[in-house]
């Protein structure tokens, strides 16, 4: 079994993802919400692909091959779509703290500014506990820490996501501070989290150390 | 104009009495259906060529099979009846007209199907027809229409009516799903599809209650008889929602041969006051508007896509030159902007930057700018949003400006 990835032949298995089988041969696609180990929510669509015969683009983190699929990641098409995306999220949330993002977004020659009229989404800074900030100014709205939160790590449910459409925002149940919720102060949230908006204070304060380590790098 | 098949009863019967139902043929299908295999029927639905009448146009026989051939039980027949597509009342009408053929059509879904449970999904703010199906469910129920053992048959069926929780995008059939399970009404990203994976993640037949009331006659007079009603392409009856500058507003009966301008002028009375049609959108929101040179386009799928539309739900609204094209198209932005879920960027972002767009154009400052960016924006939130909602947000404001004569392109 194989496909056509950007004219290269790739052998792949049944059940893989076009993300894996590109990675395989060395191809990266962009992804923001994708986090290798969390159920792939498919919702910033920055990893879409052009699949021939298609007739939208398709996630690439959850499309799974199928034989002889003719594939490419970086058509204008393609590109098209990624580049309006991170234009429409760089005006509309803080991007400084996410280099990954900038770094796509550079080489898509995306206008930061482009939509800089538009409103954005603002929120105070939530310091309501030991453990760490909530910046949701910075929040790109990826869901991971309310899958970290939830099914994929903790089981804890203290996140979850409230309002709708462009006005959705991480929040937790009744908007209550966050030592009145169930949280236990596991730290996922803030280990899976891809712009900054989550912020560890200190040290935990115990030896344990955060069960991911998955912060971004560096910049 | 022919004898109608989907508005038959409709303002002939009283719609909460089962007698009235039966005296005009009520259940005779479904009492032929448990006679014969579940295969037949749906092979039958399949030759009928009957395709999906919720905006999708899918074909019903082909989702039935594959629904049938799965061994996984418990298996589902849900009805959407969320109805909620801005322009669209057909739904509405047969269910509030005619809703015991609903309670039929799924009876015999299920059996064609082998689910023995049915869920419709009632847009919350029909409260007369969420009654009225209610009442026809108790009655079916009560006279052994519907529960277990029907009509002393092996094959059982039950009912659940269930009222929508008020959001456009849960007529989405995924987003519907979750709705029904309890969880915020946001579309799931497909494959996997409804027929594998549905309500309650369980192989799942959802059809829109248009499509469901040809089940019935389809049973009784066979699929040849269905595909004589409307042109080769486009076999069966079709509702159209008419609405906007027109003398007579209303749902029609007719062929898919039918054209615009005969639905406007010949339908539903000409535009009123004897003024000239402006635009009209057909399809809804998630439709795409038309210019008056364009009113001769056959109304099936095949002719409406000629012309880069599509039919849709059949809604079909009339905009004469008394109306503000700027006015219609800052409110279809603004309803895209208040009914994305949010779920994925290109349309949680996408539709608010549009609505902002489109209102400084409004009000008087149009940029070659604003255009090219409403561009990417609809390319984007077609090519890369989850679900139908994204998908179509920005065709109605595109097509809206270039009828309006900008150019767009
Ligand atoms: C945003 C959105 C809203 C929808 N609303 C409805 C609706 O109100 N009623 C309906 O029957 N289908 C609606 N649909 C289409 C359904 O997803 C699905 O295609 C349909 O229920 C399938 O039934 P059919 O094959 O009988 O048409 C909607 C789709 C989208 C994307
Ligand atoms: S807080 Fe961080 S992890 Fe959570 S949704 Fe926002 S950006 Fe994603
Ligand atoms: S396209 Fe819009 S409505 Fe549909 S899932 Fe995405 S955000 Fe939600």
């Amino acid at each position: 079994m194989h496909v056509i990835i950007d004219g290269q032949r790739v052998p792949v298995t049944e059940g893989m993802t076009i993300l894996e089988a590109a990675e395989q041969v060395g191809i990266h696609i962009p992804r923001l919400c994708y986090h290798q180990s969390l159920t792939p929510a498919a919702i910033c669509r920055l990893c879409v692909v052009e699949w021939e015969g298609a007739r939208t683009l398709v996630p690439a983190c959850v499309a799974r091959v199928q034989d002889g699929a003719v594939i490419h990641t970086e058509s204008e098409r393609v590109r098209r779509a990624r580049r309006t995306i991170l234009e429409l999220l760089a005006s509309t949330v803080d991007l400084s703290e996410a280099p990954d993002l900038l770094a796509y977004a550079a080489e898509l020659n995306a206008d930061l500014d482009r939509f800089a009229d538009g409103a954005r989404r603002e929120f105070p800074v939530y310091d309501d506990n030991p453990f760490y900030i909530r910046d949701y100014n910075k929040c790109v709205l990826c869901q991971r820490c309310v899958q970290a939160c939830g099914n994929d790590m903790q089981f804890t449910y203290a996140l979850t996501v409230s309002g709708r459409g462009f006005y959705s925002r991480i929040d937790t149940f009744y908007h209550a501070p966050m030592p009145e919720t169930t949280c236990v102060f596991c730290g996922n949230c803030v280990a899976v989290c891809p712009t900054g908006a989550l912020k560890e204070k200190g040290p935990f304060p115990s030896p344990q150390s955060p069960v991911l380590d998955a912060r971004p790098s560096e910049p | 104009m022919a004898e109608p098949v989907l508005l038959r009863r409709v303002g002939h019967v009283d719609p909460t009495r089962l007698e009235d139902y039966l005296a005009w043929g009520g259940f005779e299908a479904l009492r032929r259906a448990l006679l014969r295999r579940p295969e037949s029927i749906v092979d039958e639905v399949k030759a009928s060529g009957l395709v999906g009448r919720g905006g999708a146009a899918f074909p019903t026989g082909v989702k039935w099979e594959a629904v049938a051939r799965e061994s996984r039980t418990p298996k589902y027949v849900v009805c959407n009846a969320d109805e909620s597509e801005p322009g669209t009342f057909k739904d509405r009408v047969l269910m509030e007209g005619d809703p015991f053929v609903l309670v039929e059509a799924m009876a015999i879904a299920g059996h064609a199907v082998g689910a023995e449970e049915g869920y419709i999904y009632v847009r919350g703010e029909y409260i007369r027809a969420y009654e009225r199906i209610k009442n026809a469910v108790e009655e079916a129920t009560r006279a052994g229409f519907l529960g277990d053992h029907i009509l002393d048959s092996d094959v059982s069926f039950h009912v659940h009516v269930y009222r929508g929780a008020g959001a456009y995008v849960c007529g989405e059939e995924t987003a519907l799903f979750e709705s029904i399970e309890g969880k915020r009404g946001q579309p799931r990203q497909k494959p996997p599809f409804p027929t594998t994976h549905g309500l309650f993640g369980r192989p799942t037949v959802i059809n829109n209650v248009e499509t469901l009331a040809n089940i019935p006659p389809i049973v009784l007079h066979g699929p040849e008889w269905f595909r004589s009603l409307g042109p080769e392409d486009a076999p069966g009856p079709k509702l159209y929602s008419v609405s906007g500058a027109v003398n007579a507003p209303g749902v029609y009966e007719a062929p898919m041969s039918v054209t615009l301008r005969e639905l406007i002028e010949e339908y539903a009375g000409g535009v009123r006051n004897g003024g000239r049609v402006q635009a009209v959108l057909v399809g809804g929101a998630a439709g795409t508007f038309l210019g008056p040179k364009e009113l001769d386009v056959p109304m099936s799928f095949s002719g409406l896509r000629k012309v880069g539309a599509a039919l849709g739900s059949g809604a079909v609204m009339v905009i004469d030159e008394q109306v503000d094209m700027w006015e219609v198209l800052l409110r279809l932005a603004r309803f895209f902007a208040h009914e994305s879920c949010g779920k994925c960027y290109p349309c949680q972002l996408g539709t608010q930057r549009q609505l902002e767009i489109v209102r400084r154009m409004a009000s008087g400052r149009i940029r070659y700018q604003d255009i090219l960016r409403l561009r990417d924006i609809q390319a984007t939130m077609a090519d890369a949003s989850i679900c139908g909602l994204g998908q179509t947000a920005g065709n109605a404001i595109l097509s809206g400006l270039r009828v309006m004569g900008l150019d767009v392109s």
